[in-house]
């Protein structure tokens, strides 16, 4: 079963921003482990670019499809065998962020 | 014919949880289990008068719900062509073979642990254990908690949506993570009960019977699946104990009679000699060694207000004792404002009353809160004072017989 396990950070209260040597050391634990599938850093919210070509024409729109306090900062997706498993290794990860932690389910 | 009656309720109340969780281990979909369980029941209430009641209801209900479960699995793979494959795979598997569990091995536990899985909302789980677990239907836990039913039935088909989308194991809890789960099933058992005994709402009976019986009874099973556990013993002595003062604690006029002041020849002795029994138990536990958790010393202050045939009897020191204990684990306002309604037995209504007034930025949404600072400026003759507390208490309070009690209390005042 796999999981998208995002991390959500929060503009008005952002985590710390020292946690790349522990992130690290926990994404080999995954793939030890063999939960790991992928995981990615993303930039800035400001940065995005949003794109509707449901039209006629493509409308290109700076920034965000949605303003939000909360945001995604990153993900993973993890191959777990149940979401016990998945908020185990969800709860370790939100230390190892210093950040919130949704785990989704992929269909 | 009043007979089969019997026995289809008897076989409801013994048999429910263990046909829901028997399917659901089967076929892996609450959804499916739930159904196919009730439509068994369904065929019992049709069948058993003509038929006779079968000699092992329980297997009996087990094979109609399976059949009525691959017929549901059928008619869907027939709409549904596209999953037929997986689905009929499923079907023709044999079952799996237990997963190794330690000493507890039994569905209905499972089926306890996914209803209270930490993962779903506390509402959300108290719905489906009283679904699932306790066989109660739709509209008679709407009825209970005064909720919509098409809202609860929503509320309740995507829990199991979510249960299996996400794959929420059906399984006991490894050693390391019981002790946390165990926690999360009695907070929902407590909550049951709790809502029975304090039934809050205008219009509601001040006590629940049906609630409190109900979560007596989860107890009563999960305990016996969990026979070692310290806290679930805890749990149900404290629900016999409290029990056990229901009809003694509403007057025949449905107003609230504090403990103090009921006839305690109303207690339900079978019920208090169940739960001292398990009290001794857990105390002999804790003489060798394992230190009680909260329920347990719930129980234990409950063990020793019943142990006093007459109020002015109670041992009150081992009340604050325990009550000591207590907030040692549980440092919350709440148990600290308990524990001052001991203080006020031993050192009087004053020091009671600086203890309880300190809690008041905490606690100045609780009724209990402006209750017990009622009763005890009263009890200083501080009347106007205790009036303002009073009105407070009356405002907040959401059971009727409490609401009655605080009221007259209030205008006995002069």
């Amino acid at each position: 079963m796999q999981y998208l396990v995002s991390v959500i950070d929060d503009k008005a209260n952002p985590g710390s921003t020292d946690q790349r040597s522990a992130i690290s050391a926990f994404n080999e634990r995954l793939i030890a482990e063999g939960y790991w599938v992928f995981a990615g850093g993303l930039a800035d919210t400001d940065t995005a670019t949003v794109v509707d070509n449901r039209g006629e024409q493509p409308v290109f729109s700076d920034g965000p499809f949605v303003e939000s306090k909360e945001y995604l900062a990153g993900v993973w997706v993890w191959e777990a065998p149940d979401l016990d498993v998945a908020l185990g290794l969800a709860a370790e990860a939100s230390k190892v962020c210093d950040r919130k932690i949704e785990v989704r389910p992929f269909q | 014919m009043n007979d089969v009656h019997e026995a289809v309720t008897r076989a409801h109340r013994e048999e429910w949880a263990r046909v829901v969780a028997a399917l659901n281990r089967r076929f892996g979909d609450l959804d499916i289990a739930e159904e196919a369980a009730a439509e068994a029941f369904a065929t019992a209430v049709e069948r058993w008068p003509a038929d006779g009641v079968p000699p092992n209801p329980g297997g009996w209900l087990t094979t109609t719900a399976h059949r009525k479960a691959i017929d549901r699995i059928r008619r869907e793979n027939k709409r549904r062509d596209k999953h037929k494959e997986a689905r009929m795979a499923y079907d023709d598997d044999p079952p799996e073979p237990p997963e190794p569990t330690g000493a507890i091995d039994d569905d209905r536990l499972r089926l306890v642990f996914t209803c209270c899985h930490p993962a779903l909302a506390t509402q959300t789980r108290v719905a489906l254990t009283l679904r699932m677990v306790g066989g109660l239907t739709v509209p008679e836990i709407a009825r209970a908690f005064l909720v919509q039913e098409t809202a609860l039935e929503r509320r309740i088909t995507r829990a199991k949506a979510k249960i299996k989308a996400a794959r929420i194991p059906y399984r006991v809890p490894s050693a390391e993570d019981l002790p946390a789960r165990v926690t999360g099933v009695l907070a929902v058992l407590y909550l049951v009960f709790n809502e029975g005994y304090l039934a809050t709402g205008p219009g509601t009976d001040p006590v629940r019977r049906d609630l409190t019986a109900e979560a007596i009874r989860l107890t009563r099973l999960v305990r016996a699946l969990l026979p070692d556990d310290g806290e679930v013993a805890g749990l149900l002595a404290l629900m016999l104990l409290t029990e056990a003062r229901r009809t003694a604690r509403v007057s025949a006029g449905g107003e609230l009679v504090p403990l103090g002041e009921q006839d305690r020849g109303a207690w339900d002795t079978p019920l208090i000699a169940e739960g001292h029994r398990l009290v001794r138990e857990r105390l002999a536990a804790a003489a060798a060694g394992t230190a009680p958790g909260r329920y347990q010393i719930l129980a234990a202050i409950n063990a020793v207000h019943t142990s006093a045939r007459d109020v002015r009897d109670t041992d009150w020191s081992q009340i604050l004792a325990l009550y000591d204990r207590l907030v040692r684990l549980d440092p919350s306002p709440v148990v600290a404002l308990n524990r001052a309604v001991a203080v006020a037995e031993l050192d009087g209504p004053q020091v009671a009353l600086a203890a309880v007034d300190r809690l008041g930025d905490a606690l100045a949404g609780y009724h209990a809160y402006h209750a017990t600072r009622a009763d005890l400026l009263r009890r200083l003759g501080r009347s106007e004072q205790a009036r303002a507390a009073y009105d407070k208490a009356v405002g907040l309070a959401g059971n009727t017989a409490e609401t009655a009690y605080l009221t007259r209390r209030r205008d006995q005042l002069r």
